[in-house]
């Protein structure tokens, strides 16, 4: 049952096969036996998840039953839940318990799903490894050694070391898809302003983005369906019609051997240049073969923008993270120094105690580069930028139905390797940050192994609103490939 | 050199608090003065995750108003984060906008000073931006720590900036008075002072005739028009006295003492924050069609100005008249509707009696006009009775005396009741005059000797044997007849 797909669950649970509170207690037990070890964890609420389980089965004998009800998920701890501690992964908010719920868990809960417990991840979803976290570094499954990617780690790990078959996530720079491509599971971000941000705790607003992961397309396509839609909570929130991405998936090919003719994808010639790692492109090579052999045809595309990713997203990220941090102050809630003495003094000491060191770095590059005499020549350049990564990715797409290409340039690195140098960590998001940029879906799916044993992610980028085609080509993937049903050891 | 050498520049940042019933990002309600944090929501307060979501009834009185003054009212606007810390800012920014406001340009006309000297004057505004209020801080009652109150937090603000057109306090006042009763006459803001509905900042400073502007300081917070004046004044001759001794005047953010009358700095350019404004990326580009521009055009009442225009060219009043009648919209309202009632012919008597006995008695019994006891209606019988010579003038100060207490609904059932119907059978009046010649010889013989004085004593007391009711002008023409005879 741990290694089940969401469908498979859905069946057993309809046919009394199991109950939502087997589920809960199956994967529960197996978060006490292997969560000491992975970290991915903050915060696991076992009664709670209990009561949601009874509650679901009941629901589900009175034949009322939703995709997903009794499904036990997890949350990132960036999503506030009403009643659960929401830390952000910050001692700032390490007492935090919110008095509403996000959007995100709203819709989940309402669909029946089973919260087991929120995710580590990185402080404030700040980083790439989730080294960042005020409750410890979480664990790559496949090397305990490695770390998971970040920010959202923890969710990444707990499902690739199934203790947990679904969970959600957030997408700043590439903070879902990085991290299922290093943990070996699917991860999707969809078109900013699909899933609401009400409830999320902001990082960086105009970037962030709600995801899911999961084992395989087929299982994220069912979890976007319930978490996707407008909310007038959330003035970026696109109003549009409610989406089923599952139907796309079950459509049937036209051309059964070829299931993707007709595909057309466009390969960045600047995603498979220089500081590619020799093992990622050989797997990602072979599965975009893979994409040919079943019916996709490749064409070469240029976005050539896309290396000032990185610097534009280190220039306006920061901006917006160093206002939307402001509100940590230790007036309200949150921590609040034990002693100090003037307000100035709070402040000061209840930030300084409360912000681990990379949420300090982005607060002061973000503060400088909006102040007076700086602006002109950071923010408002960055956002040149940023418009012109989006006018590739539009000239781009005109040749091209979905582009793609590696996920991360590496396989998961050792814990620590890279913690010194701030700006080696960046580099690690080199593909997935354009992406955020203009604000496009992304999708990144298992495409095999690399030296040692360690997962590769490879990357696919839709044009606006395609996150069914997405899902439907990673799906057809996964039919006919099983890199996605590999499990880690620990997972056994 | 004197005072006389120097030129005031005076410029208006107010804050007028929109009067919508919710707040500008959040469903909080904007009732004042309920119990601290309990008209403060999720949003309000700040809370991780919460998103801002625009009011689009604040967006329609900012629209109001710039229609209103004739300013450009921005197809596009951008809101923008303002940003530092303060307990009483949740968010660690205020929510406001910054490089493309959504009103800009305008104007408003004042009448400045009275009789002879009064002149009329064009203040050019420069923007007026939506924003949201901070909440309070409150210093009192906690034993050495401050208290927070967010029921205000998210409160609607238009600022409205002035260009520094102003060059004396009265100037100033004047155009404060007229955004004031223009902001009430749209139904925009509620005006309250006391309640800080309504604010003001100041920026002054003084330069010689013709040369450059001089430094300015900001002066924060004024409620109410007299304290602006005070500050205005005080901080003028503050800055005169310090540039004649050799001193420099450094920009600064000042507050008014109303206990002192002066007024102390708060914080220097050198203390001054960097707000560090960029666009808030929870909010889109607010855009205005031309369509909703239209429809608030048309649910626009006549403005001020027109109406002024038109008391002076259509009813033929003066233009001192017609900008005291359009002060404030109660004011024009009532006027209106007694002209309304009485007719056109009426518009000048009317006006005299709603600027003269009316506003009078509403000022000694402190009554807004709203609450007259006597009706535009009511009013409008009782000058139509004069017109019509069925009592008086003088008359018509007992019946409009006895309308506001009271004694009846309109000014016949009072002239009927009271028999206050004016004399004109010239028989009678004749027959009156006869009696007051014969009991009043001396006078005669004094008009005959040449002492006009007399012939207003006898005028007297014929109105006074009629009791008043005798028309003045038969009388008159009566007793000059007999006596010239």
């Amino acid at each position: 049952m741990i290694n089940a797909s969401l469908t498979e669950l859905r069946a057993a649970l309809d046919a009394g096969q199991t109950s939502s509170v087997e589920l809960a207690n199956l994967f529960l037990d197996r978060i006490d036996r292997l969560d000491g070890t992975l970290n991915s964890f903050i915060t696991v609420d076992r009664a709670r998840a209990l009561d949601a389980a009874r509650a679901a089965d009941a629901r589900i004998a009175t034949g009322s039953a939703g995709p997903l009800t009794g499904i036990p998920i997890a949350h990132k701890d960036v999503f506030c839940t009403q009643g659960v501690l929401t830390t952000c992964g910050s001692r700032m908010l390490s007492n935090f318990v919110s008095p509403y719920d996000a959007h995100v868990v709203e819709l989940l809960g309402r669909a029946g799903a089973v919260m087991l417990g929120k995710t580590n991840m990185d402080e404030f979803a700040m980083g790439s490894s989730n080294e960042n976290s005020h409750f410890g570094a979480v664990r790559n499954p496949w090397n305990t050694d490695r770390i998971p990617g970040g920010s959202s780690g923890g969710s990444a790990a707990a499902v690739a070391a199934r203790l947990v078959p679904a969970a959600t996530g957030t997408d700043t720079g590439g903070s879902v898809r990085q991290p299922a491509a290093l943990t070996g599971v699917t991860g999707i971000k969809p078109t900013y302003g699909v899933v609401s941000r009400y409830g999320m705790i902001a990082y960086a607003s105009s970037f962030d983005q709600a995801g899911v992961f999961a084992a395989s397309a087929e299982d994220c396509a069912l979890m976007l369906s319930a978490i996707a839609g407008f909310d007038p909570r959330d003035s970026t929130s696109l109003e549009r019609p409610a989406e089923d991405y599952s139907l796309a998936l079950q459509q049937s090919a036209a051309e059964p051997a070829r299931p993707l003719a007709g595909l057309r994808i466009g390969l960045p010639e600047e995603f498979f240049g220089d500081g590619l790692a020799a093992d990622v492109r050989a797997a990602v090579e072979a599965a975009i073969e893979e994409y040919r052999r079943l019916g996709a045809t490749t064409v070469a595309v240029k976005l050539p923008n896309a290396k000032l990713a990185i610097p534009a997203y280190y220039v306006l990220a920061p901006a917006e993270a160093s206002s939307n941090l402001s509100r940590f102050d230790g007036v309200r809630y949150g921590h609040r120094a034990a002693e100090y003495g003037d307000l100035d003094d709070m402040y000061r000491k209840s930030r300084a105690e409360g912000f681990g060191a990379e949420v300090k770095r982005r607060i002061l590059v973000g503060t400088y580069v909006l102040s007076h005499g700086y602006y002109d020549a950071y923010y408002l350049q960055a956002q040149k930028l940023r418009r012109l990564i989006a006018e590739d990715f539009r000239a781009a797409f005109t040749q091209c139905d979905v582009i793609a290409g590696p996920t991360s340039p590496t396989t998961a690195w050792a814990i620590g390797a890279k913690t010194d140098d701030p700006v080696q960590m960046y580099l690690s998001d080199i593909y997935t940050i354009a992406v955020n940029l203009a604000g496009l879906p992304g999708l990144s799916h298992p495409a095999g192994f690399g030296d040692g044993g360690l997962p590769v992610g490879l990357q696919l980028i839709g044009n606006y609103f395609d996150e069914s085609r997405l899902l439907g080509t990673a799906h057809r993937y996964q039919q006919a490939t099983d890199w996605h049903l590999r499990r880690p050891a620990i997972a056994a | 050199m004197s005072r006389n050498d120097w030129e005031v520049v005076i410029g208006l940042e107010v804050h007028a608090q929109l009067n919508t019933a919710s707040k500008i990002f959040s469903g909080a309600s904007t009732a004042f003065g309920s119990e601290p944090n309990r008209q403060a929501s999720a949003v309000d307060i700040a809370l991780p995750g919460v998103l801002p979501v625009l009011n689009r009834g604040a967006v329609e009185r900012a629209i109001r108003f710039g229609l209103a003054i004739d300013a450009q009212v921005a197809p596009k606007s951008v809101f923008a984060r303002k940003n530092y810390f303060y307990p009483d800012l949740p968010k660690g920014y205020q929510i406001s906008q910054f490089e493309l406001p959504v009103v800009s340009g305008g104007t408003i006309t004042i009448r400045v000073g009275e009789g002879d000297k009064a002149y009329e004057k064009t203040v050019n505004l420069t923007r007026a931006h939506l924003e949201e209020d901070a909440g309070k801080s409150l210093h009192e009652d906690f034993h050495g720590m401050s208290g927070i109150d967010l029921n205000r937090a998210g409160t609607p603000l238009l600022e409205i900036v002035s260009e520094p057109d102003m060059r004396s306090s009265a100037e100033a006042v004047a155009y404060a008075r007229a955004l004031h009763a223009l902001v009430r006459w749209i139904e925009i803001c509620d005006g309250n002072m006391q309640e800080g509905s309504f604010r003001c900042d100041a920026n002054v400073s003084v330069r010689r005739p013709g040369g450059p502007l001089g430094t300015r300081r900001e002066i924060k917070n004024l409620n109410s028009f007299r304290f602006l004046q005070q500050a205005i004044d005080f901080e003028v001759q503050w800055q005169i006295e310090r540039l004649e001794d050799g001193g420099t005047i450094q920009q600064a953010t000042v507050l008014f003492d109303p206990d002192t009358g002066e007024t102390r700095v708060m914080r220097t350019k050198e203390d001054a924050h960097d707000y560090r404004y960029f666009p808030d990326p929870d909010l889109m580009p607010l855009v205005i069609v031309p369509e909703w521009i239209d429809r608030v055009r048309e649910q626009l009442p006549e403005l001020p100005a027109a109406m002024k225009a038109r008391f002076i060219d259509d009813y033929g009043l003066s233009a001192y008249d017609a900008t005291t009648l359009t002060a404030s919209r109660e004011v024009a309202t009532y006027y209106q509707a007694a002209v309304d009632a009485a007719g056109q012919a009426q518009a000048k008597t009317c006006a005299n009696w709603v600027m003269g006995d009316l506003a009078a008695r509403l000022n000694k019994a402190e009554l807004d006009v709203t609450a007259s006891p006597v009706s535009p209606t009511q009013l409008a019988g009782l000058v139509t009775r004069i017109a019509d010579n069925t009592i008086s003038n003088a008359i018509g100060k007992k019946v409009f005396d006895a309308l506001w207490n009271g004694e009846g609904d309109s000014a016949d059932d009072i002239i009927e009741a009271q028999g206050l119907k004016q004399v004109t059978d010239s028989g009678a009046i004749e027959a009156m005059i006869d009696e007051v010649l014969a009991a009043n010889q001396k006078s005669v013989d004094e008009f005959r000797a040449g002492k006009e004085k007399a012939f207003n004593a006898l005028v007297g007391q014929v109105m006074k044997a009629s009791r008043g009711k005798a028309n003045p002008a038969q009388v008159n023409e009566i007793l000059r007849r007999k006596l010239g005879g």
